[in-house]
């Protein structure tokens, strides 16, 4: 049984008697959220929400278009972490055209863009969005608790949150292009290689961002043993994991096989073969939130749903490949008591870990000449079905599509690496709201407990999915010269009318 | 020296535009001596405070709730900034129009791969959507328009730094893109 002392919170009996207090819009993450709490007279908590308001119904009106299209079109889905979208996308259509297999340069500089974003997205989300509440403090003052009031506090940290970032960007840029939403893969293959210049540039700052990402990991690890006590309990749970895995069992973000682990640690599968994931994963669908709740099959929707993300990708990996991270794993790891660790502010940890890995791996690439080499793209026996999965920085991403003889895409399957969470943040918000939050007067400071708690998943809301409600809504859309371009009216029981519109 | 204020909010967009922003790097330091940020994603103010000079504005208008925070934007702000590809044409997002709402509802909660417990989410805590996915022009005024996909890290400095400056804020032919 999973501990979940706050789970009878997910729906409350009597809303209607209850009072409604609304934190909106969810901010230092990305995409847009929002949690609603129902409390009754005495300020229990009753009912505590985290609703994801996104729906793009990209895998709609990808039909009809042809699958070389899609690597470009849906890293439009997220800014932070485009890469992902792109390669995992990359990966489906890479089977497609036939090219499981790609040439060692091919498969070598994809590698190498998605460790460039990784660094990027694991330092934007610590140093940028998360680092002042560790810093300051969950209840600090609102008007320094962000990424500018770290500058000017503690300004060599952030300047290095700064630079980390900016070197993975660069990282990015090089291989695709731009730093957000360049292309490097094509089906088959990449669409050009690393020049020699270009290698030595980046090397030259490689050793120097090491250096940092040792710090970091120490910087929070420092920040979380200040108070171990608060911090392993702090929207505590336990749950099941999910992640890629190398075949020998190492850390792996490009490619591999699913592993997902029990509480206890405990194998469900192993070395899964990601083209059958869809045997062994299902969602469910909740009224109040666009997006979807995965979760094992084989477990059922109350006790498989996981976690995935840098957490669970520490705990799944026997080992990380590169000498520092695996050091700092191993020392990560002893927090489990022989389990998994399973505390929710663990995850700024491991997150930091994954970047010290990331940046180790890119030195590595740099100097191996396949990066340098000239023989991109390959061809196969064709298909029409593919399925790519990649570790998004925030967790195993999946992209599943469908082609007819025409190119054109017939179906498509994402799910996306904070779907995969979404159980997991719900779950994180109602411990923070039965225990920290209970009964007390609400201020400001209090709620951002919730969002401290969010914020450790790092989520990525508009990657996730938006549709119509049920309540009484008038909206009237007016263009500057106050004429009325489109109205639509929705009455009580849901029915949706356009009066008047154009 | 007072410094200027900004606001930043992210409609139905990818917060690349956001990301673009963040992507002058070090120069931040130099930008936040000359602006100070109001409601932002970056920060935890959830709603403009007070009139401010620049909004600048990331992706289209999908449902109810980015129209209501496109018009706050536009009352609190002196200069209203559609930023990227998104808020000046609807962007990527806007492909849905061309097929029912209906439809993509469907596709995603009941007729979708793995699905259980199918069903349309139709609390009344999320936002009705608008059956077409609009640019921030066709709902309020707009002062400036910035292309790209994004918009690069230097389109965004010039642009700043030269409208904080109180100059005309064109961008020069090497900055603008439209992908
Ligand atoms: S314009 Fe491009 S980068 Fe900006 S929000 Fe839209 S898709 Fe993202």
């Amino acid at each position: 049984m999973l501990s979940r002392v706050a789970a009878p919170l997910e729906t409350a009996t009597h809303p209607e008697a209850l009072r409604r207090v609304v934190i909106e819009p969810v901010s230092r993450v990305e995409g847009h959220g929002k949690v609603t709490l129902l409390l009754d007279d005495e300020g229990h908590v009753r009912q505590a929400r985290l609703h994801i308001a996104e729906f793009r119904g990209f895998e709609t009106f990808i039909q009809g278009r042809p699958y070389r299209e899609v690597p470009v079109l849906v890293q439009r889905l997220c800014g932070i972490c485009p890469v992902s979208h792109h390669l995992a996308a990359a990966k489906a259509i890479d089977v497609l055209v036939g090219a499981r297999t790609l040439t060692p340069t091919a498969e070598k500089l994809r590698r190498l863009l998605h460790l460039g974003q990784t660094l990027q997205s694991h330092a934007l989300h610590f140093f940028h969005l998360a680092s002042p509440d560790l810093l300051f403090g969950y209840d600090s003052d609102v008007a320094s608790r962000n990424i500018i009031g770290v500058i000017q506090a503690h300004p060599t940290i952030a300047l290095q949150g700064v630079k980390l970032r900016k070197y993975g960007q660069e990282v990015i840029r090089i291989l695709s292009g731009k730093r957000v939403h360049g292309v490097l893969a094509i089906p088959g293959g990449v669409n050009r290689s690393l020049s020699r210049d270009d290698g030595e540039s980046l090397k030259k700052d490689i050793d120097q961002v090491v250096a940092w990402s040792q710090g970091a990991v120490k910087t929070a690890r420092d920040l979380y043993l200040a108070d171990l006590e608060k911090n392993a309990a702090f929207g505590s749970f336990r749950s099941n994991f999910v992640s890629l895995i190398a075949r020998d069992g190492s850390l792996e973000l490009y490619d591999g096989g699913l592993r997902a682990r029990d509480h206890l640690g405990h194998e469900v599968f192993d070395h899964l073969n990601c083209d059958r994931y869809l045997r062994h994963i299902h969602e469910e669908v909740k009224s109040w939130s666009y997006m979807k709740f995965p979760f094992i099959v084989a477990l059922g929707s109350d006790e498989g749903w996981y976690r995935v993300g840098p957490l669970a990708r520490l705990n799944n990996a026997d080992r990380i490949r590169t000498p520092l991270a695996e050091s700092e794993r191993a020392v990560f790891a002893r927090l489990g008591e022989g389990g998994p660790v399973h505390a929710t502010m663990a995850y700024h940890e491991a997150r930091m870990i994954e970047m010290l890995y990331a940046a180790e791996a890119i030195r590595e690439l740099l100097d191996d000449p396949d990066c340098y080499g000239s023989d991109l793209v390959i061809r196969g026996e064709r298909a029409f079905e593919g399925v790519g999965v990649v570790e998004a920085p925030r967790g195993t991403l999946i992209h599943h599509y469908e082609v007819d003889e025409t190119d054109a895409i017939v179906r498509a399957n994402l799910i996306v690496a904070t779907t995969n969470n979404n159980n997991a943040m719900n779950t994180a918000v109602r411990e923070v709201a039965a225990r920290d939050l209970d009964g007390r007067e609400l201020t400001e400071g209090l709620l951002n407990h919730i969002e401290v708690a969010i914020r450790a998943y790092d989520p990525c809301l508009s990657c996730a999915t938006h549709a119509l409600g049920a309540m009484a809504l008038d909206v009237s859309l007016e263009d500057a010269s106050g004429l009325l371009v489109d109205r639509l009216v929705r009455d009580s029981d849901g029915r949706v009318a356009r009066p008047g519109a154009p | 020296m007072t410094k200027a204020t900004v606001a930043t909010c992210s409609l139905a967009g990818c917060f690349g535009c956001h990301m673009s922003l963040l992507d002058i790097d070090e120069k931040l330091l130099d930008l936040l001596q000359l602006v100070e940020f109001d409601r932002s994603p970056i920060n935890d103010i959830k709603h403009i405070s007070r009139p401010v000079d620049v909004g600048l504005v990331e992706g289209g208008v999908c449902n109810a709730e980015n129209v209501h925070v496109l018009q706050e934007f536009r009352r609190m702000c002196k200069v209203l900034v559609a930023v990227g590809e998104c808020a000046n044409t609807g962007g990527v997002p806007s492909m849905r129009n061309g097929v029912s709402l209906k439809r993509c509802l469907e596709q995603s909660f009941i007729r979708g791969l793995g699905i259980e417990g199918a069903q349309i989410p139709d609390d009344p805590e999320l936002p009705l959507l608008l059956n077409r996915v609009r640019p921030l022009h066709h709902i309020v005024k707009v002062d400036y328009f910035l292309p790209g996909c994004p918009p690069s890290a230097d389109a965004f400095w010039r642009f700043l730094t030269e409208l904080l400056a109180g100059r005309d804020p064109a961008l020069p032919r090497e900055l603008i893109r439209f992908d």
